[in-house]
């Protein structure tokens, strides 16, 4: 696994950058790592990214958008507003999650 | 008596109810099966029903007739699991107890789930072929067209079967060109995902299909809603995709009373141990085959596999020892991709679909991810064992656990 520096810290990634250590994580680094993808965390931000790391532990998987809408309660268009483009892939990548797995 | 009852009768609560009937003992056990209605569809076979391959009186036949003697099949329509009273209330008032419970009662289309689906264009542009009805009327749909642009689409994942409209855009194409009208029709793939599938070896080796047959893929287009007077599909992110002809997948989603009794994660599968399928919250209860959530596909090969291990730990269980068997996520799907061809994946939670041979190193005699036409008869065959020696609950001699013998890991690029 490669390691990366990303502001003052040293974190370990996979090939495509998203956190494999779910304790490495802290509110800093979220902001440094959405910073990398041209995001800056507002509290609208903040209450999808909290659910992500909530869920995460309890449920073994990266919530899927449709999983953050009806559980966090915060409408799919608005994650795509938050998170433009991909934001299933950039919620996880700024909450230190695993890539969600797409469904098999 | 103690009582074992079964919610559904469709591939997996048919093969559990049998093979139990066959390991409890009769006078200490009771097997109840539900089901809302006594006609078992065989699934796999709406695919082939638009294209004239398959009649619509081959794939229903009654699910009495496939339950073993001494299981008692309840017809009704579930309303709901009291967990705590361990009792099933079925709509009309009945209420059956029970000392262990599995849920099986799969997944199902629900185009209401897209404002728009359905709409006034719902069985005349718009079609699904996930259900009886649907897939029915697309063959008439199919058989009228005129040429255009033909979109098939996905709401989003999980879907049952994920191959299944990758294999109706293969057989779509290949059929308009058998017609000679290959040329009038434009073939677009809308996915949610970013590419033909989710596993990169297989995506790669199918999106190069599609590719080669000339099929346009829209990917990470996850669906708003449909205009159904432009007949547009609409994205959340503000695409727009038009079509003349629309086969989608709906939203899959588990039975309601799933969510009506408390049961359910956010689109009404029961959240299991993904070894034992037993209820993460509830020790009486298990849910098996499209109706739990373990991190496989949701296919017919997955309930087989599922429920050799789930009815070993079972008896192991009432006889009060420990479970022992640990189910590995397998599944092994054949993927139809035209000109009488298929090709076949076998994949489990940790590997992904490799190419090969199956289930024997070198002599196969089918070919994992390589088209060939032994691997379609192979599916076509699938339906005489499903009816005569899968649904009855016979062993077939396909090991639960996925082998990586005759499989090939490709040198890994970079
Ligand atoms: C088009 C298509 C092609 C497919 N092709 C393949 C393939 O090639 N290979 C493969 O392995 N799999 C394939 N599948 C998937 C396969 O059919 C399913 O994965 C399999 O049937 C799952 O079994 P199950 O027992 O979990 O659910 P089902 O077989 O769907 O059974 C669920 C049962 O529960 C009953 N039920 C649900 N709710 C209620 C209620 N409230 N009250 C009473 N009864 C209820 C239903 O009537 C039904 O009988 C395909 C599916 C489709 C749609």
């Amino acid at each position: 696994m490669p390691v990366v520096t990303v502001g003052p810290a040293t974190v370990h990634v996979d090939a495509e950058g998203f956190l494999t250590q779910y304790d490495e994580w802290n509110e800093p680094l979220a902001r440094q790592l959405a910073a990398r993808i041209g995001i800056e965390l507002t509290d609208e931000h903040w209450k999808a990214i909290s659910f992500l790391r909530a869920d995460y532990p309890a449920h073994g998987e990266t919530a899927t958008l449709r999983r953050v809408s009806t559980l966090a309660g915060i409408p799919i268009k608005q994650l795509f507003v938050l998170f433009p483009g991909k934001p299933a892939k950039k919620m996880a990548y700024i909450a230190g999650l695993p890539k969600p797995r797409g469904c098999v | 008596m103690k009582r074992l009852v079964i919610l559904g009768a469709g591939t997996a609560g048919t093969m559990v109810a049998n093979k139990l009937r066959r390991r409890l003992p009769m006078d200490e056990w009771q097997l109840t099966v539900v089901d809302r209605d006594d006609i078992h569809l065989y699934q796999p076979g709406l695919l082939f029903i638009p294209f004239g391959t398959y009649r619509p009186d081959e794939v229903r036949k009654p699910r009495r007739r496939f339950l073993r003697d001494g299981i008692r099949l309840e017809l009704g329509e579930i309303d709901r699991i009291d967990p705590v009273r361990q009792t099933v209330a079925l709509d009309g008032g009945r209420v059956i107890g029970y000392d262990y419970l599995v849920v099986a009662t799969g997944t199902s289309p629900r185009p209401d789930q897209t404002p728009g689906m359905l709409g006034p264009e719902w069985r005349k542009s718009i079609f699904d072929f996930y259900s009886y009805e649907g897939s029915v009327a697309l063959a008439g749909a199919l058989r009228d067209f005129r040429g255009g642009r033909l979109v098939v689409h996905i709401v989003d994942q999980p879907i049952k079967c994920p191959v299944a409209p990758l294999e109706f855009t293969f057989l779509a194409e290949s059929y308009f060109r058998q017609r000679g009208m290959r040329d009038q029709v434009e073939l677009v793939y809308a996915t949610p995902l970013s590419g033909a599938f989710t596993k990169p070896i297989a995506s790669a080796q199918l999106g190069g299909m599609l590719d080669e047959r000339k099929i346009t893929v829209e990917p990470d287009f996850l669906v708003e809603r449909i205009d159904s007077e432009r007949k547009v599909l609409v994205s959340y992110d503000e695409r727009e995709l038009g079509f003349d002809l629309l086969v989608t997948v709906p939203l899959n989603m588990g039975a309601d009373f799933i969510a009506r009794s408390g049961l359910g994660d956010e689109l009404n599968y029961v959240p299991v141990d993904k070894q034992t399928f037993r209820s993460k919250e509830h020790p009486a209860i298990f849910a098996i085959g499209d109706a739990n959530d373990i991190p496989t596909s949701k296919a017919g090969s997955v309930a087989h596999f599922s429920t050799e291990i789930f009815v070993d730990n079972f008896c192991d269980l009432v006889e009060g020892r420990p479970m022992t068997r640990a189910f590995d996520g397998h599944a092994n799907c054949f993927v139809e991709s035209g000109d009488g061809k298929a090709l076949l994946i076998d994949f489990n939670y940790d590997t992904e679909p490799l190419p090969g041979e199956f289930p024997i190193a070198k002599l196969g005699p089918l070919s994992l991810l390589r088209e060939n036409a032994r691997n379609h008869w192979g599916k076509l065959a699938f339906r005489w064992i499903y009816w005569h020696l899968l649904l009855p609950g016979r062993r077939l001699p396909l090991p639960a656990r996925m082998s990586m013998a005759g499989k090939h890991q490709p040198d890994k690029e970079n």
